[in-house]
């Protein structure tokens, strides 16, 4: 038995794989290539928010010594204007932005000008020197300002409304009518965007070296602008310093060192600096209108939820902010609605759990004051009103064990040890407050393709064009291909991030484990097939008249029943063969589509609120998720901690503080631009509850990289409330929001 | 970022000369915030003086029983030098509520002094400020002024001094020792620091061609009855929306001495002497804590989004005074 678990490591707290090599910076991120001759862009950003560039004077920085060009959009390539594609698979209904394509400045911080020099240093400073006179017209930025333009026009329709919500909340026992508002908040990766751009005039080929979460979208975007078939645009990206979703759609970046690379013949490194990462997709600030009913036994009677988001002049950005209000809860009467708001920004972009973290606080805030109004303790309301199938789509969950998530938050946190009655617990100057709240994230399964080579030295190696952002795709999907094939994790190898592999979808969405894990450990099944085939043919006398199902794949061995074994790097050595070869492409089963695929959890939070001056500090955070099966304990915790410590700064300090006077964002760094560091992140407990689900892919396991930030924010609002009486509903809740004097 | 000139100083005399010679000229140490504003291209040097090789980096006693501390020991050196930490807690603390580990490490005594606001405006050379480019307008006026000023502010200027460690200074009476063409002088802390008026340019009172070579603290360190409380929006890596250093010279429950200083709520740490006076051999009670934080806030106002400021110094004050007392 023993041997038999030694390559069993799906479900093991395995360590990183690329651990190592990330600790000794030895693993190469995008930025740090130097092929031969590279060159260095600095790219000049827009200094209002509307209106036209006049004129563009690039002399002085061209006269500089080491600067080779500036890049306008004066001298932009004509075969880069007329009918080109600027988009992404990514992008949403509307006119992608195209960097440097005309005189128009669509929002502040737009890239105008992008100056190549023999060094940064020298870039940087020609930057400068490059004088620029606009057209100042009118800008706004502001959605609340903005609202009579609220559209419906290119919003994806949330889900038909059910019974008549508006009668139903009229006759409920108990009822809550508010609005809740969110700002912009910014991806800020540790790693800021940058492309290196490598021309092949001979070849007429690119080689790029790209942050971003997906080589594939970044491929079909430079195919799209420079007219090139994919065999001529490879793109590279094996490590990236976190995404967050700032990486999903190719940045202007991506764009200015290919132009730069292929008008000189040079490569090209572009790399934006932390201001300029503050100026593309984000957040998008949205304020939504919560009316809820409940009738005097708990039950919800009615559910209207409206939002308005934001979006930008050019492009009309979706995301799924109310369609949580109709699934979360048991109701017969539901009414959503959703609307967008352009301004002058630029058009937002996904970030961790888009919508579900904004749409959920409203909800979970929401819940929270109507179980409060209707004097039911929190948690009893959310049991009282659970649902057990999605109303949405009328369809049964392919699991759902939200309860037990209840159970052991509750058990673990003390939740009965709450006072319902706000500033009920005190400690000298600090009031105390407990807050729960009810997380969700689609569990998504996307189509992936993976490829299998096993060479004769009994060595896998196992390769998708997905990303690793830090998540750990290259450790589990190593787990996963190991205790597949049933071969040592020192014995494989897995390679992600590069448009030379079979194509993976964007690392997004948390599908990542369930659409590039199934398919590696479906192309690892095919393998195994191919080589018991082969055994066959070498050692008929251990495997005669035996099918795969009868034999083991284990340690690197192919057993029969009785114990006899072979190597698999024997049976290719035997069969002469220097190695086996297959790849796989993997789609959603019809039975998935019959099930609505959901990961849950709850949120149990205390607060400590200082009575006098309001900071507010989180000790405590206990976190339950039901996200199937658990691939790595050990970097699934990881992935959780993490998005706590993120719904900590949502819920109390990431605000981008834009001004609407010229749309320009004030707090474009990070000693400003506030966000939780160590000291906000305390005792933090995160427990995964067994979930078995045999539908939801063929690895039984949901993705965990947004379902730990869903809910943070309204626990922690809810427990303010409860510490202090205040329910402030416009994050972030700053400690001015509950100053009671 | 401009292009500039580099030099390294090795005597002081020599930094000075340069410093009146030529005027564009920034001294630096630590560079923590120079190297920044130079970035963002609000500071536009010439040329820098790097003077991190002269003699300035000890802490000593001083004959009178205080402390001297060099213009160029760190930040971190100066918090965790034990004559610090026991004679000058107030201090110590303050120090290590500002910034980062790594921020304290490089930024230096002097450097602290001379670091600049952290008005949005002012690091943001595309909206109009005065401070950077006098006559320009204050955009913080109507635009983001949370983090702003309620006392001593002018139309031309609302912003604050973001130090925390000055904040203990002024309430140590410390002074400056600074030396320049014309030798040497020593400036009160309280006076090293200006408000705004309408030259919001002019930070300080030191001249263009003077280096601060010292700081001195009194003997008369408040160690058994201080307080250093800091309100920000983060509990690390924030600067203070309003600080507090508070410090008591108590007899039973009788004030003999006492001072308060604020940070985060004018352009230099704000101190009251006359306010402190008026309750000397008062009781040190809860009620007069909260009569002398009405006296030192007296004539506040606020910007709209800093209003809330008002209220808070004054609780932050008497939570200050009542933390010394029941130290």
């Amino acid at each position: 038995m023993e041997t038999e678990m030694d390559t069993v490591y799906i479900g093991k707290p395995v360590n990183r794989v690329d651990g190592i090599k990330k600790v000794t910076g030895a693993a190469t991120y995008s930025g740090e290539f130097k092929p031969e001759g590279l060159v260095h862009g600095y790219v000049v950003s827009s200094s209002i928010a509307n209106g036209k560039i006049t004129a563009i004077d690039t002399s002085k920085a061209k006269n500089l010594k080491g600067v080779l060009e500036v890049f306008t959009h004066e001298n932009l390539p004509e075969a880069l204007k007329s009918n080109v594609d600027y988009s992404d698979p990514l992008a949403p209904p509307g006119k992608p932005f195209r960097p440097l394509y005309n005189d128009t400045i669509l929002y502040n911080g737009q890239p105008i000008a992008l100056v190549v020099a023999e060094s940064f240093e020298i870039a940087r400073h020609a930057s400068d020197l490059v004088e620029v006179t606009y057209q100042v017209d009118e800008c706004s930025t502001d959605i609340k300002k903005n609202k009579a333009k609220a559209t419906r026009d290119n919003v994806e329709a949330p889900p038909d409304d059910r019974g008549d919500a508006e009668k139903a909340y009229k006759s409920a026992d108990f009822k809550l009518d508010v609005e809740y508002s969110q700002p912009r908040h910014f991806h800020n990766p540790m790693e800021p965007h940058v492309s290196i751009a490598i021309w092949d005039k001979d070849e007429e080929a690119f080689t790029i070296y790209d942050k971003v979460q997906g080589v594939n979208s970044s491929q079909t975007y430079i195919c799209g602008i420079f007219s090139l078939e994919k065999e001529k645009v490879r793109i590279l990206s094996p490590f990236v310093g976190g995404g967050f979703g700032s990486g999903l759609r190719p940045q202007y970046q991506l764009f200015l060192a290919a132009l730069a690379a292929k008008s000189l013949n040079r490569p090209v490194k572009v790399a934006l600096t932390r201001r300029q990462m503050f100026s593309f997709g984000h957040r998008p600030a949205c304020f939504q209108q919560m009316k809820l009913g409940a009738n005097k036994n708990g039950k919800l009677a009615s559910i209207q939820h409206t939002a308005f988001g934001e979006t930008s002049k050019f492009e009309y950005y979706n995301e799924d902010v109310v369609n949580w209000s109709g699934l979360m809860y048991h109701c017969e009467n539901v009414k959503l609605d959703y609307q967008l708001i352009p301004v002058n920004m630029h058009t937002p972009l996904d970030m961790r759990a888009p919508g579900g973290t904004t749409g959920m606080f409203a909800l979970e805030c929401g819940m929270d004051e109507l179980a409060i109004e209707a004097d039911i303790d929190p948690l009893e309301f959310r049991l009282i009103n659970y649902a057990d199938k999605d109303q949405n789509e009328d369809k049964p969950f392919s699991s759902k064990e939200l309860k037990k998530c209840y159970q052991k938050a509750a058990e673990s946190f003390g939740w009965d040890k709450r006072n319902s009655k706000p500033r009920s617990q005190k400690k000298g100057n600090t009031l105390i407050g407990y807050g729960m709240a009810t997380g969700c994230w689609e569990a998504f399964q996307q189509k992936s393709a993976a490829k299998a080579v096993l060479t004769d030295d009994g060595f896998l190696t196992v390769s998708s064009s997905t990303a690793d952002i830090g998540t750990g795709t290259y450790t589990v999907m190593t787990q996963i291909a190991a205790t597949t094939m049933g071969i040592s994790m020192h014995q494989v190898s897995f390679e992600l991030g590069d448009t030379s592999m079979p194509e993976a979808p964007m690392e997004g969405g948390s599908w990542t484990v369930s659409s590039v894990g199934s398919a590696v450990k479906v192309v690892c099944i095919q393998l195994q097939e191919q080589l018991f085939d082969l055994a066959k043919k070498v050692h008929p006398e251990i495997f005669k008249n035996l099918a795969h199902k009868d034999v083991t794949f284990n340690d690197g061995k192919i057993s029969n029943k009785s114990g006899e074994s072979v190597s698999f790097s024997e049976v290719l050595k035997e069969a002469k063969k220097e190695k086996l070869e297959t790849e796989n492409t993997l789609e959603p089963e019809e039975e998935q589509e019959k099930h609505s695929c959901y990961t849950h959890s709850c949120v149990m939070v205390e607060v400590h609120v200082d009575e006098d001056l309001g900071m507010i500090t989180v000790p405590r955070v206990t976190s339950a998720i039901a996200g199937g099966k658990i691939i790595n304990p050990k970097t699934a915790e990881n992935q959780i901690l993490g998005a706590i410590a993120w719904g900590i700064g949502m819920a109390l300090e990431e605000e981008g503080m834009i001004d609407d006077h010229n749309g320009r964002i004030m707090n474009a760094n990070l000693a400003e631009y506030h966000m939780a560091v160590h000291a906000d992140v305390q005792n933090l407990e995160v427990f995964f509850v067994e979930e078995h689900d045999d539908i939801v892919n063929p690895l039984g396991a949901k993705g965990l990289g947004e379902i730990g930030m869903v809910g943070v924010a309204s626990a922690i609002s809810n427990a303010v409330y409860n510490a202090t009486g205040v329910r402030v509903r416009d994050l972030p809740i700053t400690l001015d929001k509950v100053l009671t004097y | 970022m401009n292009d500039f000139k580099y030099i390294r100083s090795e005597n002081l005399g020599e930094s000075i000369d340069v410093l009146y010679k030529e005027n564009r000229s920034k001294l630096i140490a630590g560079g923590t915030n120079l190297m920044d504003l130079m970035k963002y291209r609000v500071e536009n040097p010439e040329q820098i003086i790097d003077i991190t090789r002269l003699s300035l980096h000890d802490i000593y006693r001083r004959d009178d029983g205080g402390l001297r501390l060099g213009a160029l020991a760190t930040n971190a050196d100066t918090a965790y030098n034990s004559e610090v930490e026991q004679q000058y807690p107030i201090l110590a603390k303050a120090i290590l509520s500002g910034a980062s580990a790594q921020l304290r490490n490089a930024a230096t005594n002097g450097g602290n002094l001379m670091q600049r606001t952290r008005c949005y405006y002012f690091y943001d050379t595309a909206t109009p400020c005065n401070k950077r480019e006098p006559g320009s307008g204050c955009s913080a006026l109507k635009g983001f002024n949370r983090i702003h000023a309620i006392l001593g502010t002018s139309e031309h200027c609302i912003a604050t001094h973001p130090s925390d460690m000055c904040v203990a200074l002024s309430a140590l009476d410390a002074t400056v020792n600074v030396q320049g063409t014309d030798g040497e002088r020593t400036i009160p802390i309280l006076d090293f620091h200006r408000l705004p008026g309408d030259t919001p340019e002019m930070d300080t009172n030191l001249k263009s061609d003077e280096i601060i070579t010292s700081i001195d603290l009194p003997e008369k360190g408040f160690h058994t009855n201080y307080a250093y409380v800091k309100v920000r929006d983060r509990p690390s890596y924030a600067f203070a929306l309003v600080s507090v250093a508070a410090a008591l010279d108590l007899n039973g429950d009788t004030i003999n001495d006492v001072r308060v200083a604020l940070g985060g709520v004018a352009h230099k740490p704000w101190r009251k002497p006359e306010s402190e006076e008026s309750f000397k051999g008062k009781p040190a009670t809860e009620e007069n804590f909260g009569k002398l934080a009405d006296h030192i806030l007296e004539g506040a106002t606020g910007f709209g989004t800093n209003d809330f400021k008002i209220k808070l110094a004054r609780k932050t004050i008497v939570r200050a005074l009542r933390e010394a007392k029941e130290l």
